[in-house]
């Protein structure tokens, strides 16, 4: 059974989803600030959180960010629809999505399956590819630099994984939209460039201009050439 | 073309500036100072003119008048009466004086006799009006004669004897003419001087004119330029009050008018801004219940669907379940026309194939095959496409909810003198909108037809799309086909402004 916990303040918000992830076969369980929220994560080991980004004490920004560093467990973020800049300082805090408040526990439930989908994805042929000084195995699900393993939050992977499935092919952000976060196209492309972005710290040599992930102005995105 | 409109509009512009400059105050004023010096000038000089010259007149006529009667005097105590033609011609000869250096000319008459002391000077020439009172009045008279561009006096005398107690005329008359050459060229010389004398006066008239039009000007330019400020909105304008005269008195008024003005504008501003802060807040706070209501509604969704329950209850809890939905739809659409009232709406651009994502759009929605479309393919466009979506989003969705099908959607690539455009419309073949509703179906909660009172929609959408188009600097207008039906048109620029967040690089 999947594991998901639910960081969030509002009680009812809290149980109302907790109530609704049930029904679908997960196992919920709910804390109410980030401080319980960080001790959840290590008490209850889930395979995901879903965080809200208004809470008391510390916020949902540095919960994420805490998380990110100790690993890479999946990370959805809640957050109210008119916090544009949210949807933003969360992606850079290293969330792999977002979900926007109210949301329907089945929508949530959708977005749950796409992220975990994303972290274990299983491609058929499994084999090591090598992209300059980037290896990836696609089996194993790793990304090592120099041989110095690489750990990638499962959306980075994913985003990584499908831009060099197809080196040189330009992918508009909408196409990355739906083959990694299965958004609508017309969705919201920060997510890829947050993505980009944190990648690009990754897996790029900081003083050169990105090599790996190339900006296509106008288009979108390109893996090499090299 | 726009060079040449340019060149165009400022020729017309000149002769109209030109025109507007010789009507402007300082002209006026200018001309006003100048037409009341010259006036005080020319008086002046006419008036001085005119003293001087009677008085140089007299001085000369009078002397004349006094010589001619004396000499007449002197040389009547000498003739005979009655005289004879030598008699007379020994008067005339006697009263010219020859001494002068511009002598008489001399006539003298009795009865039909005449003698004169110079050939061009008969009877005929002595003016008739002259001889008539000489003759009536028995008195010296005189008279100015112009002749060929010459002035002469003409004097003349009746002799008479004086007797005890009364005076007898002898029908003796003795006429002198005499020029007054010297008198006249004096006048000119008057003339030349006042002439000299009032041009310079005018000229520095003029001059000080202008400059004190300046003075009186400058407070009145100043004062406009406030005044232009103030109507472009910059309402903390105000003047600097100089003096006590009547300008300084109009400059306090105008601070006074603008400071009411501005304190006026700001209650009104913090009226609005609170109202507004007023509704954000109200949805801010209905969204967190929305939200724990919204995360349930799938499952009772679910178990109304089941079966297993009493009818009413599950029917009760579809109610509950959709009617969540559209509260949670109208606090969404009251949270984003809040952030435009902020203005806190942020352009997120990206450059799309306009078709394809016309398309997505419709797909998203399950409306490909409601609506017919015209979509050419190659139009690209920097929009936030968040933003688009949600704007053919509310027009194909009111389309299809309060117009009758086919309803058309149709894209277009324009180019005119201010950039290229997307033009993006919108139609239905429905009853199309009353005509005065038009220019309404873009306000907040309006509801074209009043009997309507609910709608699947929010009531904002309209209003949400014409912000959305806005953002964009685009345009939007709702009008009827003249075949039947509504039609709503969106104009986007092609290439977002300048200074629009780009999403370019990251």
């Amino acid at each position: 059974m999947v594991r998901v916990l639910l960081i969030e303040d509002d009680p009812a918000v809290a149980e109302g989803l907790a109530i609704g992830l049930r029904r679908q076969g997960y196992t919920a369980e709910v804390r109410h600030s980030g401080e319980e929220g960080l001790v959840g994560v290590v008490e209850f080991d889930p395979d995901l959180v879903v965080l809200d980004v208004m809470l008391p004490g510390i916020d949902g920004f540095e919960v994420c960010r805490r998380i990110r560093r100790a690993g890479t467990l999946p990370v959805i973020m809640l957050t109210a629809r008119d916090e544009d800049m949210d949807i933003v300082v969360g992606l850079e805090a290293g969330a792999d999505d977002y979900v926007v408040k109210p949301v329907q526990s089945r929508v949530l439930e959708a977005r749950i399956r796409a992220v975990l989908r994303r972290a274990d994805s299983a491609t058929p042929a499994g084999r090591r590819e090598v992209h300059g000084d980037l290896t990836l195995d696609r089996t194993a699900l790793t990304v090592s630099k120099g041989g110095r393993p690489i750990p990638l939050a499962p959306s980075e992977l994913r985003l990584l994984l499908a831009l060099s499935a197809a080196p040189g092919r330009v992918f508009s952000r909408g196409q990355l939209l739906e083959a990694v976060w299965e958004h609508p196209f017309l969705g919201d492309s920060r997510l890829v460039d947050a993505c980009v972005k944190r990648l690009r710290i990754k897996i790029e040599d900081a003083e050169r201009p990105a090599r790996y992930i190339q900006t296509v102005r106008g288009f979108g995105y390109r893996f090499g050439p090299l | 073309m726009i060079g040449s409109g340019a060149v165009l509009r400022g020729l017309r512009a000149t002769p109209r500036a030109v025109l507007r400059g010789l009507r402007g105050l300082r002209v006026r004023l200018a001309a006003a100072c100048l037409l009341v010096a010259m006036f005080a000038a020319l008086t002046t000089a006419a008036l001085t003119y005119r003293e001087a010259r009677g008085a140089m007149l007299q001085r000369a006529q009078d002397s004349t008048v006094h010589s001619v009667r004396d000499r007449v005097q002197t040389v009547a105590r000498l003739t005979p009466f009655p005289p004879d033609q030598a008699a007379l011609e020994r008067i005339a000869a006697l009263v010219d004086p020859r001494t002068r250096t511009d002598h008489w000319a001399v006539a003298v008459g009795f009865r039909d006799l005449w003698a004169t002391t110079n050939r061009d000077f008969g009877p005929s020439e002595i003016p008739t009006e002259l001889r008539d009172t000489v003759a009536t009045r028995t008195a010296t008279a005189f008279q100015r004669v112009h002749r060929n561009g010459r002035v002469l006096l003409a004097v003349g005398v009746p002799i008479a004897f004086s007797g005890p107690g009364r005076t007898t005329a002898s029908g003796v008359e003795v006429y002198v003419m005499t020029p007054m050459q010297t008198q006249v060229q004096e006048e000119a010389a008057l003339v030349r001087a006042a002439r000299n004398g009032a041009i310079p006066a005018v000229l520095a008239a003029l001059v000080l004119a202008l400059i004190v039009a300046g003075g009186v000007l400058r407070p009145v330019r100043a004062l406009q330029r406030a005044t232009r400020r103030l109507a472009r909105g910059r309402l903390d304008t105000r003047l600097q009050v100089k003096g006590g005269d009547e300008l300084a008195e109009l400059a306090q008024d105008f601070n006074h008018t603008a400071a009411a003005l501005e304190e006026h504008d700001a209650r009104l501003r913090r009226l609005e801004a609170r109202a507004r802060a007023f509704a954000a807040d109200v949805s801010h706070e209905l969204r967190t219940p929305l939200a724990a209501m919204t995360a349930v509604t799938d499952v009772l969704d679910e178990d109304a669907a089941a079966e297993q329950l009493n009818p009413d209850t599950a029917a009760a809890l579809r109610l509950i379940s959709s009617e969540t939905g559209k509260l949670t739809r109208l606090v969404d659409d009251l949270m984003e026309i809040s952030r435009f009232d902020a203005r806190a709406a942020a352009l997120h651009v990206d450059e799309l194939d306009m078709a394809e994502a016309v398309r997505r759009c419709l797909a998203a929605r399950g409306w490909r095959d409601a609506v017919a479309t015209r979509l050419p393919e190659g139009i690209r466009a920097e929009v936030d496409p968040r933003r688009l979506d949600v704007v053919v989003a509310n027009l194909v969705g009111n389309a299809l909810r309060h117009g009758a099908p086919p309803v058309e959607v149709a894209l277009a690539a324009e180019r005119r003198d201010d950039g290229d455009w997307v033009v993006l419309t919108v139609a239905d073949r429905g009853p199309g909108l009353a005509a005065e509703t038009l220019d309404r179906v873009f306000e907040r909660f309006f509801k074209a037809d009043a009997a309507r009172t609910r709608s699947s929609g929010s009531g904002l959408g309209m209003a949400i799309t014409l912000e959305n188009v806005r953002l964009h600097d685009g345009l939007i207008r709702a009008a009827n086909r003249p075949d039947g039906g509504a039609e709503f048109t969106v104009e986007l620029p092609r290439h977002a402004r300048v200074g629009a967040e780009g999403r370019e690089d990251g």
